[in-house]
């Protein structure tokens, strides 16, 4: 978005016929698609990005470094020895390779409850939206209330409810949780009003094709940028979860990353433990690159997702 | 009544039969996720609504009490100083945070910046960092052991308050929470802000209002709906407060107690202290505390639209 050369003439112009009086300084005065770029503003905006990424930077430079230097180098710069390579190879191996095991299981745990999430709200959103229906009322209600109920005050009695059916400490005490995205289905709902014309299902019903050949035929690829925007944000959910998973799982071998990432640091402050924070940072690193990859590249699709999402608001 | 209507009818309105069928072919998309809901969402609130009525003991097991945990609750000084707690944290953290949010998508918004696609995923990527990893970055950087507040101290022979330590322990957890969340804030407000339409700024200029009063009259106004539900999710997840605090304790066993938010309490409370009956009564008040909040946060949002 450069801005022409012209639009700043074209608005004095404009601002000087329409309104005469109301600026003495008609020179400044922009349009609203192209004003002049404020280099101020830019600064200002300069300090936030830092707030944003410093941190971000202080991982990546300490994964860097050994457990010693990572003591005794100052924190926002390289130390001597470059061991990110040693670091990386060292938090794959340590304790028989139990990371990729927890990279792993947080891996299924996406997979099925960020995948199982999203199928499940573009299904009910759609239904909500193109469809009439004894008790959607009553669904609308449920839904909205439940999006003000905490999460974690839900976890006690879903962690009893769950132990009493046996289904603690296995992958399932994690996924069947993460299936439920209230917020996926109100922006499921509200896409789907927008981007499936009514005209055309009827289109495809009058050319006798069933309900659901519909949906996944007609459509399933209009609410495309919806469902990105979706499952990047109940995959970073679940990628995320900690709470969840720290009272379900007790067995270290079905972890996801964020607990074994915890408990590699509490490594340190039991008695006798050994402290291995290169680790924990380098496996924080290694954490982090996949979601923001992710972002990164489909950028396009959830940023058109959440602006058609919030049309309606 | 299947197949023969629709054929029959054309692109006339549906009669009857056809509306009956479509009525239950939307539970057929409805049905799965409103099945999974009810495991997950309707059955603990339930269940622990049960669980509140009775009392578990070593010695003569499970006992019904009738409204005796609420009564506990309702006069328990740990869990109000709790409430209070993140009570504060919300009056506090949510405003900064929302109002840093919404200056940053302005600006975005505005045009005025260069560079603004680098700006805009900068500020929105700490929301892709689990909080586990934030809160263990920033608390090494709080550290004074190898942090960078040591770095500092020792570079500058000056001797910066301990972040960790009990009085300053809630704001630096705010400032992480801050860290994690002002982007995606940010995300909300500014999609909403791409949908206003240009014509109404564009008018307003012609009129020969200034950036500060368009912002005013026409951008806050037409952003209202976000700006309600971006506090409703801020309200929610300050009352839920847990990672942080649970995460950082490791760090800071003396300033977080363990009942430093009402989570970390009931947390604390049926996972240590075996009082599951009471632990899912303190649930449901703070459920109850927070819908409250939240619809209070709804109804004036909604009235200043009217």
């Amino acid at each position: 978005m450069s801005a022409p050369p012209h639009s700043a003439e074209q608005t004095s112009r404009r601002v000087t016929h329409r309104a005469p009086v109301a600026r003495r300084t008609p020179r400044r005065r922009h349009t609203a698609d192209q004003p002049r770029r404020s280099v101020l503003l830019t600064a200002l905006m300069a300090l936030t990005a830092l707030y944003a990424l410093l941190p971000l930077a202080w991982l990546v430079i300490n994964a860097t470094k050994t457990q010693k230097s990572l003591l005794d180098s100052f924190g926002l710069w390289f130390s001597g020895d470059f061991a990110l390579w040693d670091n990386i190879s060292q938090t794959l191996t340590y304790d028989d390779g139990i990371f990729v095991r927890w990279f792993l299981n947080t891996l299924l745990y996406v997979v099925v409850g960020a995948g199982g999430a999203t199928f499940l709200a573009v299904l009910g959103g759609y239904g909500l939206a193109k469809f009439d229906f004894r008790g959607k009322r009553a669904v609308f209600a449920t839904v909205i209330g439940a999006v003000a109920v905490p999460a974690t005050a839900l976890a006690v009695p879903t962690f009893l409810m769950f132990s009493k059916m046996g289904l603690t400490d296995t992958p399932w005490a994690v996924i069947i949780p993460s299936l439920i995205s209230p917020f996926g289905l109100y922006l499921m709902w509200v896409f789907a009003a927008e981007a499936v014309p009514t005209e055309l299902l009827e289109a495809a019903r009058v050319d006798g094709s069933g309900e659901l050949r519909t949906f996944f035929r007609v459509a399933l690829p209009l609410l495309s940028p919806g469902i990105v925007t979706v499952l990047l944000f109940t995959m970073v959910q679940t990628w995320n979860n900690y709470f969840l998973p720290l009272i379900m799982i007790k067995d270290p071998g079905w972890y996801p990353l964020t607990l074994g990432l915890n408990a590699w640091n509490a490594q340190a402050s039991t008695a006798g433990g050994q402290p291995v924070f290169n680790l924990v940072i380098t496996g924080s690193l290694l954490t982090i690159v996949p979601l923001i990859i992710a972002f990164l590249m489909l950028q396009r699709y959830w940023q058109s997702g959440l602006a058609a999402g919030s049309v309606k608001e | 009544m299947t197949a023969v209507t629709p054929l029959t009818t054309g692109r006339r309105p549906p009669p009857r039969g056809t509306r009956a069928r479509r009525g239950r072919v939307g539970w057929i998309f409805v049905g799965p996720f409103m099945a999974v809901f009810a495991l997950v969402f309707l059955a603990p609130v339930l269940y622990s609504l049960y669980l509140s009525f009775f009392r578990d003991q070593l010695v003569g097991g499970t006992s019904f009490v009738g409204l005796d945990n609420f009564q506990r609750a309702f006069e328990d000084e740990k869990f109000w100083e709790a409430v209070g707690r993140v009570a504060l944290f919300l009056a506090v953290q949510v405003p900064v945070m929302l109002g840093l949010a919404l200056l940053i998508a302005l600006a975005l918004d505005s045009g005025r910046l260069y560079g603004k696609a680098f700006f805009r995923i900068s500020v929105f990527l700490p929301y892709a960092v689990p909080a586990v990893v934030a809160t263990l970055m920033w608390g090494f950087i709080y550290g004074t052991r190898f942090g960078l507040v040591a770095n500092i101290n020792d570079s500058l022979g000056v001797s910066l308050p301990d972040p960790l330590s009990p009085s300053l322990v809630l704001a630096s957890i705010g400032n992480i929470v801050t860290w994690e969340f002002v982007g995606y804030n940010m995300l909300i407000f500014y999609s909403a802000l791409r949908v206003v339409p240009k014509s109404l700024y564009e008018a307003a200029e012609i009129d020969g209002a200034g950036q500060w009063r368009i912002i005013a009259a026409v951008k806050i106004p037409a952003i209202r709906g976000a700006l309600v539900i971006a506090t409703i999710f801020s309200v929610i997840g300050s009352f839920q407060l847990f990672n942080e605090p649970s995460i950082l304790q490791s760090l800071a066993p003396n300033a977080i107690t363990t009942y430093f938010t009402p989570n970390l309490y009931t947390f604390t409370l049926s996972f240590s202290g075996r009082q599951q009956n009471y632990a899912a009564t303190v649930s449901l008040v703070m459920g109850l505390v927070t819908m409250i909040i939240a619809y209070a946060v709804q109804l004036r949002g909604m009235r200043k639209e009217a």
